[in-house]
């Protein structure tokens, strides 16, 4: 027995190393590739420039990072609050049986690629926004135009894919809060919603926040379906019914026929796609602290 | 003592986990004021019986109820009788200490607040009164705003019970509130049990014989679902009718 652990220990130190070595090899290979072009560049200009056209030597890739960001932010908006209630009515209020069925359902969504949500949402969701959504928001807006391909479409279809992730791990975190917590709500005289609103969404929020950063890194580094959908334009977006061209979509779309410095560009790109990750991932754990601090 | 008004009547109350029957004909008068102590072995059906005062065992999935509860002359399983109220009016305390993962504070006025009140001059107000009334006050007034999971455990029991005092309930039920905690916080909990009593009622779930003695006024002797036999305390413990009572009683089984 002492044998076997020592062994399955230094599997473990071995899988640490090899993951841990990977990543920063990674790092270090997009950051050679990519740092020099952002030098030259000058990391200002390639950062808040308004103009990506590589064909033309301008590498501005604030209207990729608008791009990402708005998208990202759309999915937020629509999936986070459907997920968390998801979770809410899954763990609190469906009986067993009935909440079953509805969990594999939404946990069969993380099993479709994602090029068959981008497909999905070319054929449905991209025309249905051009006849019937235009038209409504034309009402107000009379000079509103849309090709249909927009950050609408990206959020609506990132905060289907999203969705799964945060169910999943919310309902977790919620079926984990002790029954007593429930308990001595009820007892109070509290009834069921208030309980849920007030004892075990608290008690369960470090697992749904969680849920919505990994979630949000999902939506930002989901390429396929957004390349599909978002109408791959790198500008500065006015409104939801925009097209937008997206980090991650860019560097998918233009790698292939990339000169050498585009290429560079491409990867410096990475970098930044990098480093907002590493940034938001930073933020979500600071609040995450600070809000258990509170407690 | 003797023509103390009743605060719950009970009357042939029958209670079924699916096909289980947990509680056979149980007959018992609650007397307002007075503490009363349910006694007998484990698995008897204390807590079923305690549960059913406050309607908690609505909680759980396949539980029938038959018989008459009746709090304050009203049937509390009648289909239009108000639980909220009821467990407003009921409160409880379980055996494990369970503050919320919440401030001290917050924790107390969960109940007030819950049935809106807002102000908080008043709420500030509940604190102290229920924190005192529990004696834990001095102990945790300079830390109102930490977490109530930070206090020792027997900290914590009281301050369940003054949350639960905070909703100002006539009746308060105990499920075993000491049996987690050691011998000087059990007694302080006694001691506060001998106070509480003045303004409220008091049913306590207890497996430690010499607390049912030293507190109760009434005892009720559990045995597999039945009450066998429930009386004054100083009766059942100096002379009880049924033989298993005092086999209980004096350790013989049990
Ligand atoms: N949720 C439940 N589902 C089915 N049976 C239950 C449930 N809760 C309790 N029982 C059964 O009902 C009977 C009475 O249980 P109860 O918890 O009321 O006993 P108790 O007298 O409180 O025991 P203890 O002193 O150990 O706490 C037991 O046989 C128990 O197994
Ligand atoms: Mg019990």
């Amino acid at each position: 027995m002492k044998a076997y652990e020592k062994i399955v220990e230094k599997l473990i130190i071995v899988c640490a190393i090899i993951s841990t070595i990977s990543v920063v090899l990674i790092t270090v290979f997009i950051f050679r590739s990519g740092l020099p072009i952002l030098m030259n560049y000058g990391v200002i200009d390639f950062i808040f420039g308004t103009n990506w056209s590589p064909t033309n030597g301008n590498y501005g890739i604030l209207p990729l990072i608008a791009g990402t960001l708005s998208v990202t932010l759309g999915a937020l908006i629509i999936g986070v609050p459907m997920g968390i209630a998801s979770a809410i009515i899954l763990s609190e209020i469906l009986p067993g049986k009935v909440a079953r069925v509805f969990k594999s359902a939404i946990e069969l969504l993380a099993g479709i690629p994602s090029v068959v949500y981008g497909f999905f949402g070319l054929i449905v969701l991209v025309p249905a926004i051009r006849t019937f959504i235009l038209p409504i928001v034309q009402l107000v807006v009379p000079k509103a135009t849309t090709t249909g391909f927009s950050i609408f479409a990206g959020a609506i279809i990132l905060a289907i894919m999203i969705l799964p992730t945060i169910v999943s791990i919310s309902e977790n975190s919620i079926k984990a809060v002790p029954r007593e917590f429930r308990e001595a709500s009820l007892a109070l005289g509290a009834n069921k919603m208030e309980t849920i609103v007030r004892v075990i969404i608290p008690a369960a929020k470090s697992g749904i926040i969680a849920s919505i950063i990994l979630g949000m890194g999902r939506a930002i580094g989901e390429t396929m379906a957004v390349i599909l959908i978002t109408g791959n334009m790198p500008k500065i977006p006015g409104g939801p019914l925009d097209s937008v061209a997206t980090l991650t979509g860019t560097i998918a779309m233009e790698m292939g026929y990339a000169d050498a410095t585009h290429q560079q560009a491409l990867f410096a790109v990475g970098i930044i796609l990098f480093m907002i990750i590493m940034l938001l991932n930073a933020i979500a754990q600071i609040s995450a602290h600070g809000l258990r601090g509170n407690n | 003592m003797e023509n103390a008004s009743t605060k719950f009547e009970i009357d042939k109350l029958n209670l079924f986990y699916g096909s289980f029957q947990a509680l056979i004909d149980i007959d018992m008068t609650i007397y307002t004021n007075k503490i009363t102590a349910l006694i007998g072995p484990s698995g008897c059906g204390k807590s079923t019986f305690i549960r059913t005062l406050n309607r908690m065992n609505d909680l759980i999935l396949g539980v029938k109820t038959t018989g008459l509860v009746k709090f304050d002359e009203m049937d509390i399983y009648a289909v239009d009788y108000d639980v909220i109220n009821l467990r407003k009016k009921v409160g409880m305390v379980f055996q494990k200490p369970n503050p919320f993962p919440k401030t001290i504070f917050e924790n107390i006025v969960y109940g007030p607040k819950v049935h809106g009140e807002k102000n908080r001059d008043k709420l500030q107000e509940i604190v102290e009164k229920t924190l005192k009334e529990v004696a834990l006050w001095e102990e945790v007034k300079d830390r109102l705003h930490k977490p109530a999971l930070g206090l020792s455990g027997g900290q914590q029991q009281r301050l369940c019970i003054a949350r639960c005092l905070a909703v100002e309930p006539e009746v308060i039920l105990m499920d075993e509130p000491t049996s987690a905690l050691d011998p000087v916080a059990t007694s302080k909990i006694e001691s506060l049990l001998e106070e509480l009593v003045e303004k409220y009622t008091i049913v306590i779930v207890t497996h430690n014989m010499q607390q049912a003695g030293r507190v109760s006024d009434y005892t009720s002797f559990f045995l597999s679902g039945k009450v066998l036999e429930t009386d004054k305390t100083e009766i059942i413990f100096s002379n009880p009718t049924n033989k298993k009572t005092e086999e209980y009683i004096t350790g013989r089984f049990g």
